[in-house]
């Protein structure tokens, strides 16, 4: 069953894993102020991860560093550059050792939020699944419902 | 070349070397012998905070050995306060020196510095997070006192939720295979990552209120200060700063060997009256800073220190 219909021209983001779409928004900072149609679906039927949610985002095809942010959310999901109504690329989601330059650190005392110091934000994963992730120079465990204030 | 960041940056093997360095340097830390293996190096002190014992011992253990000390100075006459980020500090000083001691109120500042600089790091301090070179210097004093580190049974006491101190040692005492003993007050308790994190690694870890009841079985009994401005309430702050205030009659149950310790500055937790026991280490503890900075130093700077020292006295 068709929940929401196909886009012409954006971007897929599918196999979420259930329940994490909003946060998967925010980290995309797609919000109120979007002005492109979003479509959301939550918690549907999936034959391999058993319940998902898919985002479809219209006119705006994700780059580098949107997708360095979905990593910390969803470094699973699949994502699809839909032109003319049809898959014309499909993009690949890394997240590797560690995570440069796309977030800082949650924690409020790290040397890192001094924001004029110009080394790279840096942090560790630690765990994929469930993510975990740690600062490079501070070494706190990293909050991840506040990554999404902490985008670059 | 590499600093001294987190008592991770050593395996259980060199940290031993490095108490065994230290052991052979202790005349030259007491000044009976005069051995200038640092004579032409630079240490740059950066205490971008208030520290006393730690800012002194580097600066005495680099002197003891013939080095030369630079200091930062005073924070709030230095370009700091004009602005400047820690990276162009550390990118001037890592040009006028040969190893940097540093002290920041930033947690992760000392491997952000390492990061910037070619010079080592000796991590003197970063916010709440790690101070090594106080965890070798209370590891020199225990080894001193019992002739070993393994299995020992340590009682931490007092603030444990925000001294750096106790973190950094109770990581390093599991290593060596310790059972832990916190006790403090539920408001300074151990902070729970930390308590998981040593029993992931095996800790076996007790945690109490109850101090003088922990002390029984005890080969050390760690103390630290108790913070008035930790507390909302001054009563509260009054009913825990009293339960954790050792005094001579309190040591009557005890170990004969146990050693009382403290990184000092101590307020009340430690009543004069236990100065004159044989279980009192915290002054020698502090002398102790000196010798293990002098083997830091040493080591970080990859100058051998001979295995038989003798020499002329001063």
């Amino acid at each position: 069953m068709r929940r929401v219909t196909a886009i012409r021209n954006g971007t897929v983001i599918d196999h979420i894993p259930s329940g994490q779409a909003m946060r998967v928004l925010e980290m995309l900072g797609i919000g109120a102020s979007t002005a492109v149609p979003v479509s959301l679906v939550m918690n549907v039927p999936s034959k391999k991860m058993g319940s998902k949610d898919i985002i479809k985002v219209e006119d705006r095809e994700l780059n580098q560093s949107e997708l360095d942010r979905l990593a910390l959310v969803a470094p699973d999901a699949h994502v699809a550059i839909i032109r003319a109504y049809s898959v014309a690329e499909k993009l690949t989601i890394n997240l590797g050792q560690e995570v440069v330059n796309v977030v800082r650190c949650t924690f409020s005392n790290c040397i890192t939020t001094n924001l004029r110091e110009p080394q790279p934000h840096r942090l560790k994963v630690v765990q994929r699944d469930p993510l975990q992730l740690r600062c490079h120079y501070c070494g706190r465990p990293q909050n991840l419902s506040e990554l999404a204030n902490n985008v670059l | 070349m590499a600093g001294l960041i987190t008592m991770d940056d050593l395996t259980n093997e060199q940290i031993l070397d490095i108490l065994g360095d230290a052991e052979r340097l202790l005349p030259v830390a007491r000044g009976e012998i005069y051995l200038p293996l640092l004579q032409g190096r630079i240490l740059g002190n950066l205490f971008f905070e208030p520290s006393t014992r730690t800012r002194m011992s580097f600066e005495t253990a680099m002197k003891r050995l013939g080095g030369d000390v630079i200091n930062l100075g005073d924070v709030k006459t230095s370009s700091v306060v004009k602005g400047e980020t820690l990276y162009d500090t550390i990118q001037m000083v890592d040009g006028y020196t040969d190893i940097i001691a540093m002290r920041h109120p930033r947690q992760g500042a000392a491997q952000y510095a390492q990061d910037a600089a070619q010079v080592p790091i000796l991590n003197g301090g970063d916010g709440a997070g790690h101070h090594p070179t106080q965890t070798m210097l209370d590891l020199f004093t225990i080894k001193q006192a019992h002739g070993h580190l393994d299995g020992l049974r340590v009682v931490l006491a007092g603030d444990l939720r925000y001294g750096r101190t106790v973190h950094s040692l109770s990581h390093a005492l599991v290593r060596f295979g310790c059972d832990l003993i916190f006790a403090s007050p539920d408001l300074l308790k151990m902070p729970e990552e930390i308590v998981s994190d040593l029993r992931s690694h095996g800790a076996n870890v007790t945690e109490t209120e109850d101090l003088y009841g922990s002390m029984a079985e005890a080969d050390v009994v760690y103390m630290t200060r108790i913070q008035k401005e930790r507390f909302a309430d001054e009563d509260e702050y009054a009913r825990c700063a009293g339960a954790y205030k050792l005094h001579a009659r309190h040591l009557s149950e005890v170990k004969q060997d146990m050693i009382v310790m403290h990184p000092l500055p101590r307020v009340d937790e430690i009543d004069p009256s236990v100065d004159k026991t044989r279980h009192a280490r915290y002054f020698e503890q502090a002398f102790n800073g000196v010798v293990a900075r002098m083997a830091l130093l040493c080591r970080l700077l990859g100058v051998p220190i001979p295995a038989k020292i003798e020499g002329g006295a001063l």
